[in-house]
């Protein structure tokens, strides 16, 4: 096994203490923090999301397995700046103005994050402007905005219809999800993207990333 | 049906009741909170997930504080109450049902500031597997202390003799099914759940978060009965409301 493999398999196992070792064995190797990244990390969480988009394997195996791979990544972290390795993309997420409830919008982060991706994570109950300021300034590619309450999703419509008014729609591109939103309702709101869980989420900004 | 519920005291000679929960009370089924994780009934469950769920239930049982409060309220009371601030949407279910009710109370349970700060704790640690596991048995237990509050306010009606044959009550919360989570400003003003630790942020949701209030309608149980062609309807995706009427068509009325 090498330790890129041996890499992937800890962080499948959900096993933190040997992806840190590894992790740290490789980089003592000279493998290239990219690879340790590409090969290692985000190799084992798609075969973790792999498992769990066919059900073999349940959200909290996901969720060991993200804690698992963020033991690798404070590691590799500094070497990957310093190296000036950009991710995959920048994401700016939140629940919406009025709602609390962020669970869904955490495991989303944490999916993005094992997908290689950057996330800025609002929190909860985030105000359009700031969701929208929030991207521009950080040069973020996507929001992502998530409901748990009916009555909480015309906010979502509002982050879609500032960034339009900031002439920022064909730039940051918008997903929206959460228990009570449907595709019609993103296509209605003219989000670009709904993402009906948190694996789809991630393929569905995947593709977002690729058609800028 | 019998209160399920530890005790309760009413507050002097008023219709207000003091719901007074144990944490064995408010301790949701096993099976219950791993279909709030996504894992079905039958599936295998691996030693990880078992210990998780351990680990979870022993850090619920030791934050856990159950409380409630419940107020019974005139038709044209909730009447005042139900419109909020004006953000209701034009057709509710909740508006088409208490005007036909025998009975209303208003209610709060929350599990307490413990099981937030313990979540808060897991979030900072970055031990997700750990706080989405607690996350899904408190949210299964809140709504479990709601469920309580619901029978402990049927038992309330019998005991001053309320019975109908075709009887049956049913609560419904700010947030959902048309009703504007804004509502929230008026229900805390009549309740003052303040009294079990209860507040509302500006945006008008409770904190503590593992938290559930509304309003418990009693009458004829065909007033709860509504098809799922409202407007807001066709946003929602959970259509829990489904379940709840199916639960309410099946139950054996006390």
């Amino acid at each position: 096994m090498t330790v890129l493999t041996e890499i992937a398999d800890a962080v499948i196992q959900g096993d933190g203490a040997r992806v840190a070792e590894a992790t740290r064995r490789g980089i003592a190797e000279g493998t290239a923090p990219k690879r340790i990244l590409d090969e290692g990390l985000i190799a084992g969480m798609t075969v973790i999301g792999d498992r769990f988009r066919v059900h073999e394997i349940f959200l909290p195996d996901v969720l060991l397995a993200a804690k698992a791979m963020y033991a690798g990544m404070d590691t590799l972290k500094p070497l990957l700046v310093r190296d000036g390795i950009p991710s995959i993309g920048k994401v700016v997420i939140g629940s919406v103005r009025g709602d609390l409830h962020d669970i869904g919008k955490n495991l989303v982060g944490i999916m993005l994050k094992g997908a290689g991706f950057e996330v800025i994570d609002l929190g909860h109950d985030v105000a359009p402007e700031r969701m929208v300021r929030t991207a521009v300034e950080q040069g973020a590619s996507v929001i992502g905005m998530s409901a748990l309450l009916t009555t909480t999703m015309p906010a979502m419509r509002e982050v879609v219809q500032l960034l339009r008014a900031q002439g920022q729609g064909g730039t940051i591109r918008t997903i929206v999800g959460g228990a009570p939103v449907t595709a019609a309702f993103a296509r209605e709101i003219g989000a670009d993207a709904y993402g009906f869980d948190a694996g789809n989420a991630v393929d569905v900004v995947k593709d977002l990333v690729r058609r800028r | 049906m019998p209160c399920p519920t530890s005790g309760s005291r009413r507050d002097g000679a008023s219709d207000l009741v003091i719901l007074e929960f144990t944490p064995a009370d408010v301790a949701p089924a096993r099976t219950d909170v791993l279909a709030q994780l996504g894992i079905p009934e039958a599936a295998d469950v691996s030693p990880r997930i078992e210990r998780l769920y351990e680990a979870a239930a022993e850090l619920f049982t030791e934050r856990v504080a159950p409380a409630g409060v419940l107020e019974e309220i005139s038709v044209a009371e909730f009447a005042d109450v139900y419109p909020g601030e004006g953000r209701n949407e034009p057709r509710s279910p909740v508006a088409e049902i208490f005007s036909r009710a025998e009975h209303l109370a208003l209610f709060a349970v929350t599990l307490g500031e413990g099981i937030s700060q313990a979540l808060q704790r897991c979030f900072v640690a970055e031990d997700l597997a750990l706080a989405y596991t607690l996350d899904a048995l408190a949210s299964v237990a809140a709504d479990g202390a709601a469920e309580l509050a619901e029978r402990r306010f049927d038992g309330v009606l019998h005991e001053q003799g309320w019975s109908t044959p075709d009887g049956a009550v049913l609560r419904y919360s700010p947030g959902y099914c048309g009703w504007d989570v804004t509502g929230q400003r008026k229900l805390f003003t009549f309740l003052r759940p303040g009294r079990i630790g209860l507040s509302l942020t500006e945006s008008c949701l409770m904190q503590p978060l593992k938290s559930v209030s509304g309003v418990i309608i009693a009458g004829t149980r065909t007033i709860h009965r509504f098809p799922p062609t409202y407007d807001f309807c066709d946003r929602c995706e959970t259509r829990t409301c489904r379940d709840r009427l199916a639960t309410l068509f099946r139950r054996e009325h006390a």
